[in-house]
Parts: C-alpha cells; structure tokens; sequence
C-alpha cells in the first residue's frame, strides 16, 4: 500500500509537471501579445503591408498558444484546492486577494478583448482594434505581475501574522505582501525572460525561412527579413539586460535564502576565504561533496560578495532536513545560465552581421539562430525548477513545510490523475504544438489569409453589415484575402 | 453566529458576490457547453461551423467566470476552499480535463482537414463531460460532504460523492445547458439550423422542467436542515411561491418557443429558469457554504482580505461587465454560414 508520503510526492509531480506545461505557453504568448501590439500599431502607422501580413502571420500562432495557456491555467488554479488544500486553507487569506486580483484585472481584460483583437478589425475598426490588442498585453502583463507577486511572498514572505487558533496567515499589510523583498526583481527577470523566449522563436522562424530560400534559390519575402531584423534587435539589446538582472536576482535570493544560492553553487563546504565558482561537478546529497568538480577560485565571492576573499558558508551549516535536493537545483541553474550566455552570443553576432550588411545572408547565424528558436523555453523551465526546488523543503518560505501543505488525498487518486494529466497534456498540447509548428512552416507574405477567413479560420463574424477589413488598406498593397 | 437572522456583513457580501460569479459563470458557459453537446446532433459541417462561431469570440470570457468562482474562493472562504476541492476530487478533476479537450478544439478544429472529426468529438466529450461533472459536484456538495472539524480537512474518502443523488444532479444539468444552447442557438442563426433548434428546445425544456422538479423534490429529503427550511412553517409558501414561478416562466418559454416563435425571448426565459433554481439552491444553502457543517462565517478570510478585495471588486466587476457586453454587441446578430467564406 502506499503511504501518505507517497501521495505527497504524487502531489508534487502533479503540481510541478502541470505549472511547467502551463509557464510554457504565457512565457511565449507574454512576449507575443506584446510583438502582435507592436505589429498592429507599425501597421497603423507606417500603413506599410508587411507589418500586416506578420500582424496576421503571428496572431493565428497566438491564438492557438492562447488557448493552450487558458485551458491549462484553469487547471492551476484548482490545483492549489485539489492537492494542496491545507496551504490553500493556512495562505488563502494572505495570497488569495492578489490571485483574485489577477482575475479580476488580468483575465478578464484578455479574454474580454481577445474575441476582438481576434477577429474584430473589421466590426470596430482599426482605433478599437488597436486598444484590444494593447489590452490584450497589458492584460497578459497584469497576469505575470499578480501571480508572481503571490509566488514571491511564498518565497519571501512578509507583511503578515500567523492566527493563532487556525495556524492561518493573516494579512496585516497587502502592501508589504504584494511587494514583498524578491517581488520586484522575480517580475522583471521573468517578463524579460517572456520576451526573449518570444524573440527567439520568431526569430528561429525567421531563420527557418531564410535558410528555406537559400537552398531554393528564392528571394525572402519583406516580412521574413523584417521579422528576423525585428527579433535579432531584441535579442542583442534584451539579452545583456536579462543576465545583468539575473545577477542582481542573484544577490536578492543571497540575502533571503542563502540556502538556495549554495544548492545553485554547489557549495557543501564553507569558503571562509572566498568561494570558487564551481562549472562543473557531479553533487552528492548522500556524502555531501560535489564530486569532479572544476572551479574557479575564489569568483563565486567575487560574483556574490564583489569581494574575491569574502567568506561563504556552505551547506555544512545546514541541518539536513532543511536543504534542498542539490543536483536539481545546481543543474538546472547551470542551464539557464548557459543559454543566457548563447543568447548574448546570438545578439552580438547579429550586430556583427548587421554591421557588415550580411544579416539576411549569414547562413551560420541563421542555422544558430534556428537551433536556439526553443532556447527561451527551457531555460525559463530551467530558472522555474531553480527557484522551485531550491526553496525545498518549504512552500511559504521557512513556515509552512511542503510535507505538511498537502490535501489529504488517498495515493491512488492523485496518482490516477496525475497519469490522465501526463497522458491528456501530451497528446493535447502535443497536437497544438504541431499545428503550431505547421502553421510556423509556412512563410508569411502578402497572402496571408485573415484568421477569419474560409477553411484555415474560424469565422467569429457574426453580423449584419461586416465591413470589409481591406477598406483599411491601402490598394497598392494588394490583398487577396477577399 | 447568526444562523436564521440575514444581516448584511462583509462576509454576506462575499458569498453573495461569489454565488453571483457562479451564476453567471453557470448561465453563460451553460450555453456554450450546452451547444457542444449539442453538435453531436448535428451532422452537416456547415451548420457546426455555424454553431461553434456563434459562441468563439466569447468562450473565454465566460470561462473567466469559473476561474473567478473559484480564485474568490479560495480568496473570500479559504477553508472551505480547502474542504470542497478535495471531497469533490474526481469531478473537479474529470471537469478541468474535460475543458481542456474543448477550449483547445475551438482553435484546433480549424487547423486541420484530416483530423478535424477528432476535435468535434472533442468538443462534444469535453462539453458534455464538463457538464456532468459540474452537475455531480454540485449534487455532491449539497449532499454533504464529511468533514474533521478540528484538523479543518476533509475526512472521507474519494469515491464518497458518487450517490444516486450527485449523478442525477449531474444529468440535470447536461440537459438544462443544452436548453440554453439550443434557445442560443434559436436566437443566434436561422433557416433550418434555427427550425432545428426550436424543435429541439421544446422536449429539452420539458426534461429540464422534469430534472427540476426531481431534484426540488429529493434535496429536502437530504438532510434536515435543508427540510426544516422549505417546508417548517410558513416556509411551505416560499417552496410553492418558488415552485410557481418555475412553471410560470416554463409556460411563457414555451409558449414563446412554439406558439409566438419568437427568437431572444426563449434563451432569456430559459435563463430566467436557471436563475430561479438558483435562488433556490441559496434558499437551500444559506448560510453554510459546506452543508451543513461549515457556515460562511466560519470559512470566512479575515475582514482585512476581505476588504481588501472589495475595494478591487467594486471598481472591476462593473467595468468587466461592460466591456464584456461591449465585446457581446460587437458580435451580435446571426450568424449565417456565408459569413467569412470570402
Ligand atoms: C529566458 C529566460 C532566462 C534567462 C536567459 C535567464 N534567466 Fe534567470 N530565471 C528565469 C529566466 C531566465 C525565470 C524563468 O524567469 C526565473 C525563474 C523564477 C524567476 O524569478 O525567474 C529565473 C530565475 C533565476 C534565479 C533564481 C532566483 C530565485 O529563485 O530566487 C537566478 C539567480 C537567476 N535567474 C539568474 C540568472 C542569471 C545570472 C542569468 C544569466 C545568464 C539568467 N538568470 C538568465
Ligand atoms: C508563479 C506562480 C507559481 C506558484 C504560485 C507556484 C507554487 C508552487 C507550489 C504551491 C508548489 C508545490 C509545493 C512544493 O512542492 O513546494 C510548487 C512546486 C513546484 N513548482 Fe511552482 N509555482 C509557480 C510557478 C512555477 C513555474 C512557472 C514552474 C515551472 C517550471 C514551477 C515549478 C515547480 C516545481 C518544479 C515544483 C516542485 C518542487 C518540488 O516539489 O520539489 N513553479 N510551486
Ligand atoms: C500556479 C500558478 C498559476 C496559476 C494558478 C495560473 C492560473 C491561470 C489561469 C486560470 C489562466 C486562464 C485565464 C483565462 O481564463 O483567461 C492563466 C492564463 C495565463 N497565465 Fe497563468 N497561472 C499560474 C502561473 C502563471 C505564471 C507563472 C505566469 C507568468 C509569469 C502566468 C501567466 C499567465 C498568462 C499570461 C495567461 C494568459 C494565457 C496565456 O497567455 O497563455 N501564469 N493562468
């Protein structure tokens, strides 16, 4: 039979292999409500028709990762009743207000305005059109910032008492929570991280096309090299930017786990006289060393303390049953970094090639570019298992233990569902990335049909006298959509 | 604890601001699961690309309502957030995969030729799965659900909301919201689709009325509690004044259906009837929010969370409610299948 540790466990595969599959789709459509914003209003403003036909080549790929992100969202948030009931009884009253803030202030807006930006131009007009598509942002936005705010007071938790008959957390200051120390620095490295996970894609899409045409002998449509222009742009500016803020995420996490930081170094011992920087090792929870290692001396303190001889203390001072399991959280870490250096690489190569005029011929930046088109999406997972595993053993920081958040489910339910969850998640978001990546396959021109239009779309017109969307247009762009 | 008395507190605002998220979660999805379950009756390509565009523009705003039901749940009531999800473990779950199966099918559909039959099926498994399983939870709430007070946590097991009560719950409500599809759908297309319609919504609000008074009858027989408080004393009149209005309304729908064929009347009658059994679910249920164990006072979060959100609620919902009618409008009228083929 199993035990209740075993539901436990359970819970926590459930929790973790669901909020992985749900980040996967905002962590792209953050950034591309964003780039689809953009695209409409160049469109409005310039009037010039390739921002049409990449407004209208992203937003069917937007709806479709939309759609994935609302299904598997609705899951979220049943999931902290279904598994985690005694949390959500304990941490309701303290994190429930921002999560039905976000509600109230995020989904709302997306799911309110998104039928418009959808496949509203022609019944409201381009004025309108443009406000649902920044409300769709913003609201995408407003999104990140709620719920991120609710998992940083579980990191870092302030601004509350502990009740002491139902052992609840109760709010004293909705300030001191939303706001609470790791907030700011979580919300900025993480909506960073949304858009460079979308530059890259569109950018490896971009690239696909490129290398596509090469091969055939064909010309690249406009719309092709602008969008991998468009996604090399943000990939040399917002790449440096995001490193810079992981480090000072870095230092924020120093001062309020340290625990977690010596999981992400790999320091067991202490360094009383500055840490090296391990870059490899194999962590050993059981004899606590990390095996093979190979490390700088002494530039972990130099990174962490901006002092190369500054002491570091290690998991040594540590009792066991408050550390996290290491080599998750080591590896993991050592993942996102890397690809955050891969992206720097891509960024300064694309100015390079710019700078010689090169960038629509440079085979090799576009076969790199190409390769690192998912690079957004796993180190956002990899930063997520960091941050997640390396608060272990706790859910609301130092409180409340992981092991005594769980509902009290039998192991055989949460191990059912958890099997319908894998089974379901695969085959359904698996079939949409593939239509995803079908649509991807095909290069955006000046023929790209509307979403509303014939077979490839759904109509969602509903009415009386649509007007035709082409009136917008100008007629030495010409549209075959009609 | 004021049990019988009805003041006007914080915690009364919450859980009236809950039930109306519920409410009109129940109404407005309602339609559109009703109308999936519906496309099983309905063959030809055509009309189900009719039907589906009726409702895709505003299928995740009405969605929202579910997600705000129960983040103001878990944000307004916390414990008895963490007492329902888990007794109501398998419904909730079954119902969450099941919406999955059909929001991911309104973009899926369109996607692909060959594989298209797949995700109508899809559509029409995942709405009538969703449905069933938010009848079963439903039923299986009010049937009471068994409780460790002092530990605060759910003390049965997980098969214990499968009752003879919770399925027929569960049944009721896959044909009440395929009456409101279906009076939708009589007042959102035309020509044969519509005549079908109607024809339709006739013996689907006859069952519905059925299921109604099935379900009426049965949960007084429950517990005492929910007894006592239709049927003690002068409560007898509200049971009856309740009752009356159920089959007044029932008359004018279908009346309105075949004699006057009218088109918006039917759906807003059909909507006026799950109104009506809602109230009298609140009747039922006020003021326990886990019959009849846990009162609303005892769920509640502090007056600080509570507050706190109110001040979001009351600045948000009406300017919600507006841009969500704003986005109805813009897509209003029929739709007819030459629409969008250019
Ligand atoms: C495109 C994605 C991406 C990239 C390139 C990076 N990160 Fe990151 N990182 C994230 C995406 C991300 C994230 C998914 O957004 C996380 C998870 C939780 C969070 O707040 O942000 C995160 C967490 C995270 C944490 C954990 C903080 C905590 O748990 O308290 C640290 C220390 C860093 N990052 C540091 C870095 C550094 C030094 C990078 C430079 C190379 C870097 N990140 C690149
Ligand atoms: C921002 C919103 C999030 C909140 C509120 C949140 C909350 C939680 C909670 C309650 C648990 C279960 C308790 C536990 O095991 O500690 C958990 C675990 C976990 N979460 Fe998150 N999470 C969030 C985002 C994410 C994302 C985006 C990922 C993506 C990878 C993620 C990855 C994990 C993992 C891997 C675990 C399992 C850790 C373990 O049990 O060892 N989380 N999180
Ligand atoms: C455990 C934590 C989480 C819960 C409970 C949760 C809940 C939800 C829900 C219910 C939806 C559907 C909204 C709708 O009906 O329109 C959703 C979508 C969304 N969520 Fe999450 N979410 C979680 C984690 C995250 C994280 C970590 C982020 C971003 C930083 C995020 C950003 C979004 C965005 C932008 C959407 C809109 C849909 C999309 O863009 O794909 N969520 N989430």
């Amino acid at each position: 039979m199993l035990g209740s540790f075993d539901a436990i466990l359970l819970a926590r595969i459930q929790f973790a292999f669901t909020v992985s599959f749900h980040f996967l789709f905002p962590a792209f459509t953050i950034g591309l409500a964003s780039y689809l914003a953009v695209l409409n209003g160049l469109w409005l403003w310039t009037r010039d028709g390739r921002y049409l036909d990449l407004f209208r080549y992203w937003v069917k790929i937007f709806a479709l990762a939309f759609a994935m992100g609302v299904v598997s969202g609705i899951v979220m948030s049943y999931q902290f009743g279904t598994n985690w009931s005694v949390f959500s009884d304990k941490a309701g009253p303290v994190i429930g207000a921002p999560m039905a803030y976000e509600v109230l202030s995020a989904f709302f807006l997306e799911a309110g305005f998104l039928g418009i930006m959808l496949f509203g131009r022609s019944r409201v007009g381009d004025t309108l059109h443009m406000i649902a598509c920044a409300a769709v942002a913003f609201g995408t936005f407003f999104s990140a910032f709620w719920i991120l705010s609710v998992n940083s007071w579980m990191q870092t938790p302030t601004g509350f008492e502990i009740d002491a008959i139902t052992g609840q957390f109760m709010p004293v200051d909705f300030w001191q929570i939303i706001f609470n120390p790791s907030f700011p620095y979580r919300l900025v490295h993480t909506v960073t991280a949304a858009y460079l996970t979308t530059a890259f894609i569109v950018g490896g899409v971009g690239a696909f096309h490129l290398l596509r045409h090469r091969r055939r002998g064909e010309t690249p449509t406009p719309a092709t090299r602008t969008m991998f222009s468009m996604a090399m742009w943000m990939a040399a500016i917002v790449a440096p930017v995001q490193i810079f803020l992981g480090d000072l995420h870095g230092l924020n996490t120093l001062e309020h786990q340290p625990i977690k930081v010596m999981a992400m170094e790999g320091h067991y011992e202490s360094h009383p006289e500055g840490a090296p920087l391990y870059l490899f090792g194999l962590p050993n929870d059981e004899t606590q060393t990390l095996d093979y290692a190979i490390g700088i001396p002494k530039v972990s303190s130099l990174i962490l303390r901006h002092d190369l001889n500054a002491p570091m203390d290690g998991l040594d001072t540590i009792p066991d049953d408050e550390q996290p399991p290491v080599a998750i959280v080591f590896w993991s870490f050592r993942v996102m970094v890397a690809l955050g250096f891969a992206m720097l690489g891509i960024g300064l190569w694309s100015l390079l090639a710019r700078m010689r005029r090169q960038l629509y011929d440079a085979t090799w930046l576009h076969r790199a570019a190409l390769i690192m088109a998912p690079s957004g999406l796993i180190a956002v997972l990899a930063g997520w298992i960091t941050t997640e595993v390396g608060r272990q053993p706790y859910t609301v920081y130092g409180l409340l233990r992981t092991a005594d958040s769980a509902a009290p489910l039998a192991a055989p339910a949460v191990g059912a569902s958890l099997v319908a969850f894998i089974v379901i998640y695969f085959s359904v978001f698996g079939a949409g990335t593939f239509y995803i990546l079908r649509l991807m396959g095909r290069q955006p021109s000046s023929k790209e049909p509307r979403l509303a239009d014939s077979v490839k779309g759904p109509i969602r017109t509903a009415g009386t006298t649509p007007a035709p969307e082409e009136a917008t247009r100008r007629p030495d762009t010409t549209e075959t959509g009609a | 604890m004021p049990v019988e008395g009805f003041t006007l507190d914080l915690t009364t605002i919450w859980a009236f601001l809950i039930a109306l998220a519920v409410l009109i979660y129940v109404i407005l999805d309602g339609f559109d699961l009703g109308l999936g379950m519906l496309f099983a009756l309905e063959r030809k390509r055509g009309d189900r690309d009719v039907m589906m565009n009726s409702v895709a523009p505003v299928w995740d705003g009405n969605e929202t309502w579910l997600v705000l039901g129960g983040g103001g749940l878990l944000a307004a009531f916390p414990l008895a957030y963490a007492l329902i999800l888990p007794a109501l473990y398998a419904p909730i779950i079954a119902m969450l995969l099941a919406l999955i199966f059909r929001g991911v099918a309104f973009e899926f559909r369109w996607r692909t030729e060959r594989g298209r039959w797949a995700w109508d099926i899809a559509f029409i498994a995942g709405s009538g799965i969703a449905a069933l399983s938010q009848g079963i939870t439903l039923g299986g709430l009010l049937q009471g659900i068994q409780i460790d007070k002092a530990a605060r946590a759910y003390s049965g097991g997980w098969w214990d909301w499968l009752t003879p009560f919770s399925l027929t719950v569960g049944v009721a409500v896959m044909v009440g919201y395929m009456l409101l599809g279906a009076t939708w759908l009589v007042m959102k297309t035309g020509g044969p689709l519509q005549e079908r319609m109607r024809a339709r919504a006739w013996p689907l609000g006859a069952v519905t009325l059925a299921f109604i008074g099935i379900v009426s009858l049965w949960t007084p027989f429950l517990q005492d509690g929910y007894y006592n408080r239709w049927f003690a004393d002068w409560r007898i009149a509200l049971a009856g004044g309740v009752a009356a209005a159920v089959l007044a309304i029932a008359a004018l729908m279908f009346r309105s259906l075949t004699i006057h064929r009218h088109e918006y009347r039917p759906f807003v009658l059909a909507l006026m009837l799950f109104v009506l059994c809602f109230v009298g679910l609140g009747i039922s249920m006020f003021p326990y929010i886990v019959p009849t164990e846990i009162t609303i006072y005892e769920a509640a979060a502090p007056a600080k969370s509570q507050i706190f959100m109110l001040v979001g609620a009351v600045i948000l919902l009406p300017v919600i409610l507006i841009y969500t009618a704003y986005a109805y409008w813009v897509f209003r009228g029929k739709v007819d299948e030459g629409t969008g083929y250019h």
